[in-house]
């Protein structure tokens, strides 16, 4: 008698436990599912917005159009933008991976006193020279040297904020190639310069199409530097020109500004997968490894 | 003519290290030269500036009868294999022997063409396609030796060339590198710290510490007459056994005996003297029962070795207490732990050390020549 009841207790008391696991994990998605929605709804939203003919501010199932992207092509910036894009990140991106290699690589080779000292305190002062605090300073610098309104000074500028941290992140994998490669080429008879280019830079290829990537989506998403620095329409990138996207009214005019966005944001995404499938690089980042 | 000569060869590091201390050295055309030392003896460093990679802070390196002393490493005609073997990891087997060759602006197909050639030489033929990182750490070996062969240096320098193999690879590497080096004939500097490799490896031996060179000579003579106290506790697997004695006329006080004072030696030692009393565990005669002019103690470790083992005894050593003496005893002849047993050197196999240097007779070896022509014996 006793003994069933404590054996119903039992299968009582695990109904429970079942019960209580079963909302824990329901409990669980819907909180998982909450978050998703929260990064995903804005996704959605450039995936949807572009091909509606009246876009919201909310997501919703689109009355198809392609009217928005015919009504872009006639702002005359909006391409060309892109295309200043373009140029301002590739060659900042070019800039920052040939110089920091050959920083890096001197600092991770060479004994220099005080390296590390040196190394930290760049990186420490790189995000404040793109940033908002030397604004005025570096518009006096530019202006002194004639790179207003030109696409070079904007490239400078911008290859000096990332510097350090590439050079940061190269000195690593530099550090990683043992010097023995470079030592057994030097008896072979190679050049400094051949040892670079046979040796160091394929062994260190990942690290500078990481240094890359991270330099062209640096710049595609800089708005302030451009800004600052150059006057007109017609050389400014795209994230300038996604500013000036307003209704005569002064509202945002979300058709262009969601067709736009779109646009302007397919580039990096795809360098991404293109670096991605043929260097197959991590952000490895400054760490040891 | 490919033989190295050092002179007067200093290396002094920017941090004050003095790596290389006036260092002479002659090695011979062909030869199969070993650099033996613990380590920060100066012996990599000496390696390297013979390729070039440290300059020399003073004195001359000459290779043939060129002087290299400040030419840059590629043009020295030297290779060098080091001891990560150093394979480029982006390159495949072919393009990696092929390198040197690039550099000499060879064409590819003629490259390709060499570097298979070389690569049949040393077994690797079907390995060309593969990379460093799909190789076994002795086909990583050969492939750096093939990579070094291809170039026809003058000089092979190979840095610590087994220590990164496992040991039964070891051995196998140790013939095939021996072999090879006697069927190519180049001059051959190897560094090491083992001294059993570099015993069964080299024509000849330099034992260096402290940035100088504290002997030269055969693996032979090396191992029988160590020209001090340093040389006889590094060489041998097993050190050799140094006893403080006395000298009475033609007799030496060693560890509470008389022991009569080696032939080679007798007239060149002063009555009273302190001298060191060398000899080899494996030219130490173990006995059960008492024999004349033995030395005596008690048995205390034994340690067996395989086919025979390494007997430690204790004798008593002059006023201050007891030293250990070392003798190695056939298999099946052990002696138990506590036993008293009695030791017997071999005739002509005692050396006498005077201030930490070998006292050697007039009749002694004469400082060994360079060997020459190895490549006409192989």
């Amino acid at each position: 008698m006793s003994a069933d009841l404590a054996k119903e207790a039992r299968t009582d008391l695990a109904a429970r436990a079942a019960v209580r696991h079963l909302l824990a994990r329901v409990g669980r998605y819907v909180f998982l599912c909450l978050v998703l929605a929260f990064f995903a709804l804005p996704l959605l939203w450039l995936a949807t917005a572009p091909f509606d003919d009246t876009p919201t501010i909310g997501t919703s199932l689109p009355r198809f159009t392609l009217d928005n992207f015919r009504t872009l092509l006639d702002n005359p910036y909006a391409l060309t933008s892109l295309v200043n894009s373009v140029w301002l990140a590739g060659g900042t991106a070019v800039l920052v991976v040939v110089f920091a290699a050959l920083a890096a690589y001197a600092l991770s080779r060479v004994r220099v006193p005080g390296r590390d000292a040196l190394l930290y305190g760049l990186l420490l002062l790189s995000s404040i020279v793109t940033g908002t605090a030397t604004m005025v300073p570096l518009f006096e610098l530019a202006f002194r040297l004639n790179l207003i309104d030109s696409r070079l000074g904007v490239i400078l500028v911008l290859t000096g904020g990332l510097l350090p941290a590439a050079i940061f992140i190269l000195k690593d994998f530099m550090d990683a190639t043992p010097t023995s490669y470079e030592e057994s080429a030097r008896v072979f008879g190679a050049s400094a310069l051949q040892i670079m280019r046979h040796i160091v830079v394929p062994v260190v290829r990942p690290g500078l199409a990481t240094v890359g990537v991270w330099a062209v989506a640096n710049v595609w998403g800089n708005f302030l530097v451009p800004f600052l620095l150059l006057r007109g329409p017609d050389k400014a990138p795209a994230a300038v020109i996604m500013y000036t996207l307003y209704t005569e009214g002064g509202q945002a005019d979300l058709r262009l500004l969601s067709t736009f966005s779109l646009l302007y944001s397919l580039p990096v995404a795809l360098m991404f997968v293109f670096v991605s499938s043929r260097y197959g690089f991590r952000f490895h980042g400054g760490i040891k490894r | 003519m490919s033989a190295i000569t050092l002179r007067e060869l200093t290396k002094v590091y920017p941090n004050g290290v003095r790596a290389l201390d006036a260092l002479d050295l002659e090695i011979a055309d062909g030869e199969f030269f070993a650099l033996l030392g613990p380590s920060g003896c100066g012996k990599t460093t000496l390696l390297r500036t013979i390729a070039g990679l440290e300059l020399a802070s003073a004195g001359s390196v000459r290779i043939g009868d060129r002087a290299v002393t400040n030419l840059p490493p590629g043009q020295r005609d030297v290779a060098m294999v080091f001891q990560d073997y150093a394979l480029f990891p982006h390159m495949t087997v072919r393009d990696n022997i092929a390198y040197p060759l690039r550099i000499k602006k060879v064409g590819r197909a003629a490259r390709h063409d060499k570097a298979a050639g070389t690569a049949e030489e040393l077994g690797l033929s079907a390995l060309l396609d593969r990379r460093p990182g799909q190789l076994s750490g002795g086909q990583q070996q050969r492939v750096a030796l093939a990579r070094a062969m291809a170039c026809h240096p003058q000089v092979f320098l190979l840095d610590e060339p087994l220590s990164n193999l496992d040991a039964r690879l070891r051995l196998e590497a140790r013939t095939f590198l021996k072999r090879l080096q006697r069927e190519l004939g180049v001059t051959t500097v190897f560094v090491t710290h083992d001294q059993a490799e570099a015993l069964a490896l080299a024509d000849r031996i330099a034992v260096m510490e402290g940035g100088r060179i504290r002997q030269v000579g055969t693996p032979t003579e090396v191992f029988r007459r160590p020209a001090n106290t340093f040389v006889a506790g590094f060489i041998g697997s097993t050190p050799m056994n140094l006893v403080p004695a006395r000298v009475h006329g033609d007799e030496l006080a060693v560890a509470g005996v008389r022991l009569p004072v080696p032939e080679d030696v007798r007239g060149r030692l002063t009555d009273g003297e302190q001298v060191v009393y060398g000899v080899r565990p494996e030219y130490l005669d173990h006995s059960p029962e008492p024999v004349p002019d033995a030395l005596t103690g008690q048995v205390v470790v034994v340690e067996n070795l395989g086919s025979f083992s390494l007997v430690s005894l204790d004798v008593p050593a002059g006023d201050d207490g007891a030293t250990s003496v070392q003798v190695v005893v056939p298999e099946g002849r052990e002696p138990a732990p506590g036993d008293t047993g009695w030791v017997v050197p071999r005739p002509g196999r005692t050396l006498v050390y005077r201030d930490g240097e070998l006292v050697t007779g007039a009749a002694a070896p004469p400082v060994p020549a360079p060997r020459t022509g190895v490549a006409a014996d192989a």
